[in-house]
């Protein structure tokens, strides 16, 4: 090892203050595995899908969590489901990008997300789509999310049906459907 | 023992992110203004809500001054509250009073001010303002303890006492559906104008049970407007009591600054009949 380190600590040298060189790893000390030390089974994602697979559970419409509503005016304020899936979208790009919950979504299977969370508010909105995935407890389990992770999402997602212009006593009809949900999807 | 320090030393940073800290999360708007109480609320009444921007797993603060002029009067109020894991509520304001030229005519002097310092509990119960089940509104207990700060006077005027205790029971919910804020509050009181002219009277010495309603709509996530009602006690002989109303508008600026404007309409204020005025109240909340 020192010879790949000299030359090293000779670039180094015209630097006021040179770096301490971390301790060369012995022979002894392999590089952790630390989804191995933690049992993390990492599985493959479903080629055809893109989608990691998840235990198998029972599906239906009830696992959206709220009724849908009747009739085809929410469905129209959203402007359909092209309009329902860019404010889904969007709510997710915001999501990940916001310092305060992105870490929430770092190891979670967007591409699953993107497609569920489409489904459940076109589903609630009555534009024409089942939910195929999985309740709110389950969906949420382990995530250890908090009221104020929940708050931030909503603030996304009012943003996204903003831009989209969907009307706000619309915007709060749908917020209506949601906010009972806050005990499922929150663990902390 | 040195292994005992040890483990402590590993175990305090995890403790330090485990601290109760800042996390300004609520949504926009929903920590409600401040009353003229000091309370978190609406302008007359007030709410359920825990004052501050924290939610279950923080703490939350705001700061407010507000001020009512009417015809003949003018009342400033300023105060302090601190929110606990959207829970507990621990409020101080101050109520500066003053009358004008009717302190002359009372015989008190030009420009007389009532002062009253005002120290508030509120506890949530149960239920949330914006989230769980549709039905069940954000539930709140209060005590508000009143000191005014000028008892020879209060007294002469025919209360009963300088210094009296209020307890509050309300209820608050935010019903998304039809995008309306709606507020019940009961009050058990024994205050004269809100305690500026003491506690109690000859007409009645003893607490009685009296109601705040608000019905708000939002108009933006930033802007709510509405209305108030508040009944109130009718103790002293000499100085009539009415109803107490507004219509406000509330406007978030931002996150952390909240500014409502409302119409007023105190009634009957120490003799003097149609005390009509402005209401501008300006909170600062983290």
């Amino acid at each position: 090892m020192m010879p790949f380190l000299l030359p090293l600590l000779l670039a180094a040298a015209p630097l006021a203050e040179p770096p301490v060189a971390a301790p060369a790893p012995t022979e002894t000390e392999a590089p952790v595995d630390w989804d191995k030390e933690f049992g993390v089974v990492r599985k493959a994602r479903d080629p055809a899908t893109g989608e990691i697979p998840v235990d198998p559970y029972v599906q239906g419409d009830a696992n959206a969590g709220a009724h849908p509503f009747a009739g085809d005016g929410m469905a129209r304020a959203f402007g359909g489901q092209a309009g329902i899936r860019r404010i889904t979208d969007r709510t997710l790009d915001l999501s990940v990008a916001d310092p305060r919950i992105k870490a929430i979504f770092e190891e979670h299977d967007m591409v699953r997300l993107r497609r569920t969370l489409f489904e459940q508010v076109c589903f609630i909105l009555n534009a024409g789509c089942r939910y195929s995935g999985r309740d709110m407890k389950v969906a949420h389990k382990g995530l250890g999310t908090t009221r104020a992770d929940l708050n931030a999402l909503v603030e996304h997602l009012q943003q996204a049906m903003r831009e989209a212009h969907v009307s706000f006593p619309a915007q709060n009809r749908l917020l209506a459907k949601l906010a009972p949900m806050d005990r499922t999807v929150t663990e902390r | 023992m040195p292994l005992i320090s040890g483990a402590l030393a590993l175990a305090a940073p995890c403790a330090a992110r485990e601290a109760i800290t800042f996390d300004g999360a609520k949504l926009i708007l929903t920590n409600g203004i401040t009353s003229v109480e000091g309370s978190g609320g609406g302008g007359l009444a007030t709410w359920a809500t825990i004052s501050g921007m924290g939610t279950n797993r923080a703490i939350g603060v705001s700061a407010h001054v507000t001020g009512v002029e009417l015809p003949d009067f003018r009342l400033d109020t300023h105060g302090v509250a601190i929110g606990i894991r959207d829970r507990v509520e621990l409020s101080y304001a101050r109520q500066n009073f003053n009358t004008r030229q009717i302190g002359a005519a009372l015989g008190l002097g030009k420009g007389f001010q009532f002062n009253q310092d005002i120290y508030a509990a509120k506890v949530r119960l149960v239920g949330d303002l914006v989230y769980g089940p549709g039905w069940l509104p954000q539930i709140s207990v209060g005590v508000e303890h009143k000191r005014n700060l000028d008892g020879a006077v209060v007294r002469a005027v025919g209360a009963r006492a300088s210094a009296g205790t209020d307890f509050t029971v309300s209820a608050t919910k935010l019903f998304l559906g039809a995008s309306v804020l709606a507020n019940a509050t009961v009050r058990l009181t024994k205050a004269n104008q809100f305690g500026l002219l003491g506690f109690g009277g000859d007409r009645k010495a003893a607490r009685s049970v009296q109601f705040e309603g608000s019905l708000g709509y939002l108009v933006t996530p930033r802007l709510v407007i509405g209305g108030e009602w508040r009944t109130r006690p009718d103790n002293l002989g000499i100085a009539r009591e009415d109803d107490a109303k507004d219509l406000f508008a509330a406007w978030a600026v931002s996150r952390h600054v909240t500014v409502t404007a409302a119409y007023v309409d105190v009634g009957s204020v120490a003799t003097v009949a149609n005390q009509r005025g402005g209401l501008l109240s300006l909170q600062l909340a983290y």
